[in-house]
């Protein structure tokens, strides 16, 4: 007999989503203004999850107008009053944390380990850590009474719905400004719980507005001539087309695109956390990470046996039902993602590169992609130039740590990257050399709400979360 | 993790053909790494040249694979797991035969009330009291392991450590479970603490008779060796002291004596099966892992065996090649086994006191 894990399902009986969705628009939920609605399915399983309004243009101004007339009470609030809504928030979110991060998985398809133990308690902390700082802000380093800039238009992806809800309204009420907010196309269910948690902590009416709807809400809403500031997490592609319609108004922006992290493997690594970090680098979140370490460098001396103990450690990856409590990786979010991955993936393989995925069996139903090495990778593959958002790995090799440095380095993106060494001198020249936003050495994808994120290049610009996430909402 | 030293070092590395470190084929796998232990300075280069052994990233490993949730089928196959893999264990100064005959008829049958439910692995005693047990446990294939070497402190001469041990091993002692010198290892005489472990093993040989060991262990008892993790403290300790015990012919390695602040821990256990999974790629040696002291829960029990299940995976998973020692963790068992099969829970009034 075999120590074979019987399922162990989370219940869905916490969560209850309601068949149809409409905005949540000044403080209640309305149909759209054309009554258009798109479905939201389960990635997993391809179920239907729910029925979503599609906001219109003329929703988007309509939300916008309701946060512009919330927006003097509010930002006039002392900011210990602000403070005492945003500790409310968080202290729901943590109430209700079981629901929401079942609600999470079944929407975004991320294995409820994860939104159990990472995205949830980040989401509670980030709300804390903000309603921490709106009566302190005169100590921020702005000089006193810093102000609000105003109505914050945010756009958020579909790979940490939630979390990313939390880094974009979080900082913006807490420094007096209202927002208008659109989840992904594909995963809007807790945004909208979201709504729901604002009402029952009180929230002032059109303090925060949620509209679902597809990629031209959200351009409605970047080019809205009434948006103080735009906030966007997602795409490259997409950061440009933002950074073109802003361009010469008055708007403050603030980006945080792809990546194409380089995970850094030096040969005296502590080789079998090193292996950990690799696979929690690309394999957290089914690889869909904008920070994933989807670049691993490993030093040749040491290569062989890395990999191997890669491999060995990748077979011991569970994939399946991400309601189950032992699953490692879930489903991809889309089909269109899916797609893409498989794609790049294919590349891969027509350019040469040595394709490895352990064994395993996906199911039938859903968007699923088993977790993949490539090695025989060279910096002039597109696997190891272009960012595959999926559970793929590209291992390139080095010689010297300022080979290390400078391949790391050469790539349009610089959100990330990881240093693995036992030598505090070798970690720290490696860490002043690289360009990037986040760098995290011996351990990969941590988060604090007390630590800024952003990037260099075209990873974008502006910092998110720390003093530093403040200074994107304030006119200073 | 170590195939780098394993090249470097031994000709014989290429997917070796497993053999349990009790068997005769294993003296010959050691001398292929007769080079490293060949004077104090080449151990010292070995020991040190292994890889660190990141604190943080080791813990959360652990923890992570803490967060497994085993159910139903699962759950019942562990419960019956660990109770077969116990080292049932009284080391106390007021041990009588009466307490030990007592704790014997529990090890044979666990629970009075469900005779399906399995033995225990062996009993573990101090050396005088190896005949007591053995005698009480007769052909119940039940082992009799006796702590040995001046436990738990260690800090007696040699010659006094292995008479320790021939005496318990002549009274019927099928395991020895011996302390290392941690003050040997903490001043960096790590030779001592090799050639130590080296001599109880020699100790551990019954010239005349024989062993009831199933595992067809010869006539020798099988010795696990005491780290005292605790007292070593870092983690770069744990896997040095792992290697420097492995090499010597160790058959199992122990967290603990159960006599000191810190006993078993995951993260350490975990860098043991760490250790055990790159000594058998690199040699071929199978040697077993003993968490002892601490683990008082099902659950806890439980968060181990996943451990050994996603490191070492299913050969490990018998008594022959991991223990738990533990007393008060059968009682906790028993009454989830109970509560399994009877879908409620009893209470400390339905599982034996010894």
């Amino acid at each position: 007999m075999t120590f074979d894990y019987a399922p162990a399902p989370e219940s869905r009986a916490v969560v209850d989503i309601a068949p149809s969705y409409g905005l949540f628009l000044d403080g209640e939920f309305v149909p759209a203004s054309d009554g258009k609605v798109f479905k939201t399915v389960s990635p997993s399983t391809e179920e239907v999850l729910s029925e979503v309004a599609q906001a219109s243009a003329e929703d988007v101004d309509r939300a916008v107008k309701a946060a512009r007339k919330a927006f003097e009470k509010w930002s006039a609030l002392p900011g210990a009053e602000r403070a005492k809504y945003l500790f409310r928030i968080a202290r729901i979110i943590q109430e209700r944390s079981r629901e929401l991060a079942v609600l999470e998985s079944l929407d975004n398809g991320k294995p409820i380990r994860e939104s159990r133990d990472a995205d949830l308690p980040l989401v509670a902390a980030h709300f804390f850590y903000y309603a921490g700082w709106a009566d302190k802000l005169d100590h921020a380093g702005y000089g006193a009474n810093p102000r609000p800039l105003g109505v914050a238009g945010q756009v958020i992806p579909w790979n940490f719905p939630l979390l990313m809800l939390a880094w974009k309204i979080a900082p913006a009420l807490a420094t007096g400004n209202t927002v208008v907010l659109k989840p992904a196309e594909t995963t809007p269910l807790s945004a909208l719980f979201f709504a729901d948690i604002c009402r029952q902590a009180g929230l002032p009416k059109g303090v925060v507005n949620i509209l679902t709807g597809d990629g031209s809400t959200g351009a409605a809403l970047v080019g809205h001539p009434d948006i103080d500031k735009v906030a966007f997490t997602g795409s490259t592609e997409v950061g440009k087309a933002i950074a073109r319609t802003v361009a010469g108004t008055d708007k403050k922006v603030t980006l945080e695109l792809g990546g194409k992290a380089a995970n850094i493997v030096f040969d005296d690594a502590p080789l079998d956390q090193a292996v950990e970090g690799i696979v929690n680098g690309i394999f957290f979140n089914q690889g869909q990470v904008c920070c994933a370490g989807s670049r691993l460098l490993v030093q040749e001396s040491v290569a062989e046996e890395l990999l191997d103990a890669l491999k060995r450690r990748m077979r011991t990856l569970r994939v399946g039902d991400p309601l189950d409590k032992n699953t490692d990786i879930g489903a991809i979010n889309s089909a269109e993602q899916l797609a893409r991955i498989t794609a790049l993936a294919e590349a891969g393989e027509a350019e040469g590169a040595e394709r490895w995925s352990p064994s395993c069996e996906l199911p039938d139903s859903g968007y699923w992609f088993a977790p993949t090495l490539f090695t025989g990778v060279t910096q002039a593959h597109r696997i190891a130039r272009e960012e595959i958002f999926g559970p793929v790995l590209s291992v390139l090799t080095f010689r010297t740590p300022a080979e290390a440095v400078e391949k790391a380095n050469n790539t349009p993106y610089g959100l990330s990257a990881g240093i693995w060494t036992e030598k505090g001198s070798r970690m720290l020249w490696t860490a002043d050399r690289l360009r990037a936003g986040v760098i995290w050495s011996n351990t990969f994808n941590k988060f604090d709400p007390a630590s800024p994120f952003g990037g260099y290049k075209e990873s974008g610009y502006g910092r998110e979360g720390g003093r530093h996430g403040l200074e994107a909402y304030l006119n200073v | 993790m170590t195939w780098r030293y394993a090249r470097r070092y031994a000709p014989l590395v290429t997917m070796p053909i497993t053999v349990p470190a009790y068997g005769k084929e294993a003296a010959g796998r050691l001398a292929s790494m007769a080079d490293v232990t060949a004077d104090d300075g080449a151990l010292r280069r070995f020991l040190h040249g292994l890889p660190g052994v990141d604190e943080v990233g080791l813990q959360a490993r652990a923890a992570t694979l803490g967060t497994r949730s085993i159910k139903t089928t699962a759950k019942a196959y562990a419960i019956d797991l660990a109770i077969s893999m116990i080292d049932l264990t009284t080391l106390e100064g007021a041990d009588t035969p009466g307490k030990v005959r007592a704790l014997c008829a529990k090890g044979v049958h666990p629970d009075p009330t469900d005779r399906t439910a399995p033995k225990v692995a062996a009993i573990c005693v101090y050396p005088d009291m190896v005949a007591t047990a053995k005698e009480a446990l007769g052909d119940s294939g039940i082992h009799v392991a006796s702590v040995a070497t001046a436990f738990p402190a260690g800090r007696a001469a040699l010659p006094v450590k292995l008479a320790d041990t021939r005496d318990a091993v002549a009274a019927g002692a099928d395991e020895i479970d011996m302390v290392i010198d941690r003050g040997a290892f903490l001043s960096g005489r790590y030779m001592d603490v090799f050639e130590e472990i080296k001599a109880v093993k020699e100790a551990c040989a019954r010239p005349g008779g024989t062993s009831r060991s199933e595992t067809g262990g010869g006539s020798a008892a099988h010795l696990k060796v005491i780290f005292e993790t605790g007292e070593l403290q870092t983690y770069d300790n744990v896997r040095r002291v792992s290697w420097l015990a492995m090499l010597a012919g160790a058959d199992f390695i122990k967290t603990s004596t159960g006599k000191v602040a810190v006993n078993a821990t995951p993260p350490v256990t975990l860098l043991m099966l760490e250790a055990v999974r790159d000594f058998h790629a690199a040699t071929g040696v199978q040697v077993g892992v003993k968490p002892a002291g601490g683990i008082r829960t099902t659950k806890d029990a439980i968060k181990y065996l996943v451990m050994v299940n996603e490191t070492l995976g299913e050969p490990w998973l018998t008594a022959d090649w991991f223990r738990f020692g533990a007393s008060s963790l059968l009682n906790d068992l028993l009454m989830q086994r109970q509560k399994l099969s009877s879908g409620r829970y009893s209470g400390p009034d339905y599982v034996t006191v010894d």
